[in-house]
């Protein structure tokens, strides 16, 4: 089983999604840099947080133009597991691989900070091992992650049970019906705004507070072990 | 501009008239940004050694040794003036500047602090300059440092009217290594000199000698750079790759006085002399003359000194990243920095003399103001203590500051154990080895006795980091001061200095990096004296880690004696008894003892909680744990030990060296503070009323709901959100 982290100029959340996957969940993950040809030998793809290219333009546009993200296209298509992370899912809607927009936070400012979720769908790669409507303690650190998207396709989504996380109790950015993360039709690319690999080991945690985050990274490892030898 | 002893000092050590070009280096280089010609023989005297210390004061960033080869590289930088006119592109790029000083001892940046320091925005409107200034440079830290995913872990934060029209902006930095990759600054004669990073260009341009003398108009902000983070974030992997790859045999990045003094202090430091080709460099436009080549400020940029047969690996690492890079210039030869446009001689100069400038020598004297402080406090009984205690929680001072916090990334990097707004920040080194930090300083104190209040800045700093169980193993000291010609001035930047000398000699704790800035004055006065001090800890045990938040152990103990000591305190601000009282004094020796009670204590696992006493006093620190852990506190008065006349004196007072301590086990912790023979005692308990009630004796002092208290406490947030 092999992770590959899709590394542009300006990532900055590789080295710790990087740590986590090898160093705490035992996954082997290496990173891809984001001018490299081939990308078949991984099981799964992870677009970690940061600001490729420096969020000129809009967060994620850049990094959306380049040839890997055409290479990573045909593996959604054919099903591969991809996970956008932050700045990886503006990255992924900014790609047309999932629907909506991140646009700035409603109070026009970054904001970092602890904060709840609730899971909605159970049924993807990166959720399998949480139960319906659990609770989630996570930290979200951006500055352009409200989503929004229009009433139509919002139907659409949750139609499809494609709205994986929803905020609990605050909304951090203004986004729509709250929520932090979504899922293509098929469930196997996944966007989200918070920051698993940062609840992923207790020690980071806030004072006495506990976090099953880490079930996002758990769940893509059931998912693979059981089709990937290795 | 240079001064006319200076000019006749030049003159007799070059023996020759100095052309525009030379003047316009030495000029930057001599500025007292870079040269420290006020302050230099004082810095000197600080205490430095110690036996983790490998590199000290004086270079980019100082090193210390915190075992098993690791590493980690301090340095503080502030940017003041820039700031103050535009504190947008001046806070942002003061950030990029300490980075690259990490990065060029081969370390990478792990964790960002910032002391900032504005007029008071109590009471003004939204479109004031002061809080202007401060919604800037807190967006500017953050849009830097979070592009280049740094965490920005915590820092300090005060408002005083002596920053009228001012604010100072100071950024420390931490960086990570290995000591055996630190890199090691040294050059060959044929050595290829590389200038890479950023375009060079007219911003920024005289820098140096603008941060050099008082801020009189605001037409400055073309001596202002402009921040690009991205490029930032390029250099530090590309250095850091460069590096692993024994790519780079010395580099230092270009900040004040620009190339002109990135080449003369790198080329002193490595002992050779440099030969330069302006031609060479990339440029932003083609109308720039050679002498702005020199003296631009350009940021993002830094330059390497590399062997040639590395050049192709160099290539390949740099190209990687799309940096641009332009080889300038050869090692060649000593103490000459030669410099050739379209290979014609155009300056040359001693490397020696440029980085030796000549000292100022300026006259001190104790300010008048001084003899006219009331020490003794006579005034009428306020009964009101709820009321009183409310409105410092609300002060801007002493209240919660996620509205600053949260818009910096403090989590990237996954070392953040202890996040901002507690006693000091704990960052993770392993999963057995933390460093804890904390910058502190307090320009009431400073203003009323700038020898104690200097004391007071160390003690408290290194009471915050022992509170996250910490041994602290270094210090950090910035000196803020207003213009050193002024004698008054100059004569509390010496008490300071002196302050810094006795506290470290006693700790044996060495400075280990540090910077002076002078100059703080705008058209209305100078800045009260605003040290800031840093004090790095050590934490070899992941157990030792020790929080302010009240989960468990429900008994609470004070450490320390309270004096009637409210010289500078918030409290007498509050009620406009600015300039009585006295300061708090630090006994040395208590000080010592306490810290080293609290952090033994928190080994043998007695202390559940510790809180720093400070600003506010007692009476905030009680509060803010009643906040922080969401409980009832209820405490008797008459049971803590004291020497005041009236219980808010005793409340607020700033006296030091005090903490209050939670613990589930009174009895082995009451024996141990009597073995050690500190002063202390058992002053109350936490409960489920959620209320804080301070009474004496039964007789009522404060009963204020949580609530409440929670509401106050987050007065800044609120108002800068515009609620």
């Amino acid at each position: 089983m092999k992770i590959g982290i899709v590394v542009f100029p300006g990532s900055n959340c590789d080295r710790d999604v990087h740590h986590v996957l090898n160093d705490v969940m035992g996954i082997n993950a290496q990173y891809i840099w984001h001018t490299e040809e081939s990308i078949n030998q991984y099981d799964a793809l992870i677009l970690p947080g940061g600001f490729s290219y420096g969020d000129r333009l809009r967060a994620g546009v850049i990094a959306a133009q380049s040839p890997i993200v055409e290479a990573i296209k045909k593996k959604a298509q054919e099903g591969l597991p991809i996970l956008g992370i932050c700045n990886g899912f503006q990255i992924l809607v900014e790609a047309g691989l999932l629907p909506g927009a991140l646009v700035k936070n409603v109070k026009l400012q970054f904001s970092c900070k602890w904060l709840k979720m609730e899971v909605l769908n159970v049924n993807t790669p990166f959720t399998n091992m949480f139960s319906l409507n659990d609770e989630v303690t996570i930290p979200i650190a951006h500055g352009e992650g409200r989503f929004v998207i229009d009433d139509d396709k919002l139907g659409e989504l949750k139609r499809n049970n494609q709205i994986v996380f929803k905020y609990k109790d605050q909304n951090p950015n203004g986004s729509t019906e709250m929520i932090a993360a979504i899922c293509n039709k098929e469930g196997n690319v996944m966007g989200l705004m918070p920051h698993p690999e940062r609840a992923s080991e207790s020690i980071l945690l806030p004072n006495q507070t506990k976090s099953n985050a880490g079930l996002i990274f758990h769940s893509l490892k059931n998912f693979l072990s059981s089709y990937v030898k290795n | 501009m240079l001064t006319k002893s200076e000019e006749i000092y030049l003159l007799r050590k070059l023996g020759r008239q100095a052309n525009v070009l030379e003047i316009d280096m030495i000029d930057a280089e001599w500025s007292e940004h870079c040269s420290y010609k006020s302050s230099r023989k004082y810095v000197r005297s600080l205490p430095s050694r110690g036996k983790r210390v490998i590199v000290g004061p004086g270079y980019d960033a100082g090193v210390l040794d915190i075992g098993d080869d690791d590493v980690i590289t301090v340095h503080i930088e502030s940017h003041n003036h820039p700031s103050a006119v535009e504190p947008y592109g001046g806070a942002a790029t003061g950030v990029g500047g300490v980075i690259r000083d990490i990065i060029s001892m081969g370390t990478r940046p792990v964790a960002l602090l910032d002391a900032l320091r504005f007029s008071s925005i109590d009471k003004v409107k939204k479109t004031s300059k002061s809080k202007w200034l401060f919604r800037n440079v807190v967006r500017g830290i953050a849009d830097y440092g979070n592009c280049i995913g740094i965490p920005t872990v915590g820092g300090d934060i005060e408002f005083d009217n002596s920053f009228k029209d001012y604010c100072l902006v100071d950024v420390a930095a931490i960086g990570l290594g290995k000591r055996s990759q630190i890199i090691s600054n040294h050059a060959e004669d044929g050595d290829i000199i590389v200038l890479a990073g950023n375009p060079t260009g007219k911003d920024g341009i005289r820098g140096a000698s603008f941060a050099s003398k008082l801020l009189d108009n605001e037409e400055d902000r073309s001596a202002v750079q402009i921040p690009d983070p991205f490029l930032e974030k390029l250099l530090i992997e590309a250095t850091i790759e460069a590096t692993n790859r024994n790519c780079i045999n010395a580099t230092k990045d270009l900040g004040g006085g620009g190339l002109s003094c990135c080449l003369s202090e790198l080329s002193h430091l490595v002992e050779k002399g440099f030969e330069i080709e302006l031609y060479a460099v990339h440029t932003k436009m083609d109308d720039i003359t050679p002498n702005e080549i020199m003296i631009s400020e350009s940021q993002e940029r830094m330059v390497y000194v590399i062997n040639k047969n590395k050049l192709s690996t160099f290539d390949e690492i740099f190209t990687k990243y799309g940096i641009t890079y332009s080889i300038i210039g050869k090692v060649s030869g000593k103490d000459n920095l030669k410099i050739l446009y379209e290979g014609k001689p155009i300056a040359s100069l001693s490397c020696n003399l440029m980085v030796n400038a000549p000292l100022a020598k300026w006259k001190s004297k104790r300010p008048n103001y001084l003899n006219n402080l009331k020490t003794k406090i006579k005034m009428e009984m306020l009964d009101n203590y709820n009321d009183i205690l409310l409105r410092l929680l609300a002060n801007p001072n002493i209240g919660n500051k996620d509205w600053v916090y949260q818009q910096y990334d403090h989590e990237v990097g996954l070392r953040t154990v202890i996040k901002p707004g507690s006693n000091a920040s704990v960052i993770r080194v392993n999963d057995n080895k933390f460093v804890s930090i904390k910058l502190d300083g307090n320009s009431k104190h400073c203003y009323l006795d700038p020898y104690q209040g200097m004391l007071g800045c160390l003690s408290e700093s290194c009471r915050n980091v022992a509170c996250t169980g910490a041994q602290p193993i270094g210090i950090l000291d910035h000196l803020q001061f207003g213009s050193p010609e002024n004698p008054h001035i100059y004569w509390t930047f010496i008490k300071s200095i002196k302050a810094i000398i006795d506290f470290c000699s006693y700790m044996k704790i060495p400075v280990v990096g540090g910077k002076v800035s002078f100059y703080n004055e705008t058209m209305n006065s100078p800045i009260k004296p605003s040290p800031v001090i840093g004090t790095i800890g050590l934490i070899k045990d992941k157990t030792h880690i020790t929080n302010n938040v009240p989960n468990s152990g429900n008994r609470l103990f004070i450490l320390g004696h309270t004096r009637e000591e409210l010289g500078g305190s918030e409290y007498f601000e509050l009620i406009d008894r600015e300039k009585y009282g006295r300061v708090p004094k630090v006994n040395l020796n208590t000080d010592k003892k306490n810290r080293s009670a609290v952090l033994d204590m928190i080994e043998k696992g007695l202390i559940e909680f510790v809180h720093d006493c400070s600003k506010g006093g007692i009476g905030t620190a009680l509060s803010e744990l009643a906040i922080f852990g969401n409980t009832g506190i209820n405490i008797d008065l008459k049971n803590i030990p004291n020497t005041c006349t009236r219980n808010d004196f005793l409340l607020f007072s700033e006296t030091h060296s005090r903490y209050i301590i939670g613990t589930n086990n009174p009895d082995e912790l009451k024996k141990f503070m009597r073995n050690r023979k500190c002063k202390f005692s058992e002053i109350g308990r936490t409960d489920s009323t959620m209320t804080l009630r301070i009474h004496e004796s039964g007789k009522e002092v404060i009963n204020l709901p949580l609530k409440e208290l929670a509401n106050r406490y987050n007065t800044m947030n609120n108002t800068m959100d515009g609620i």
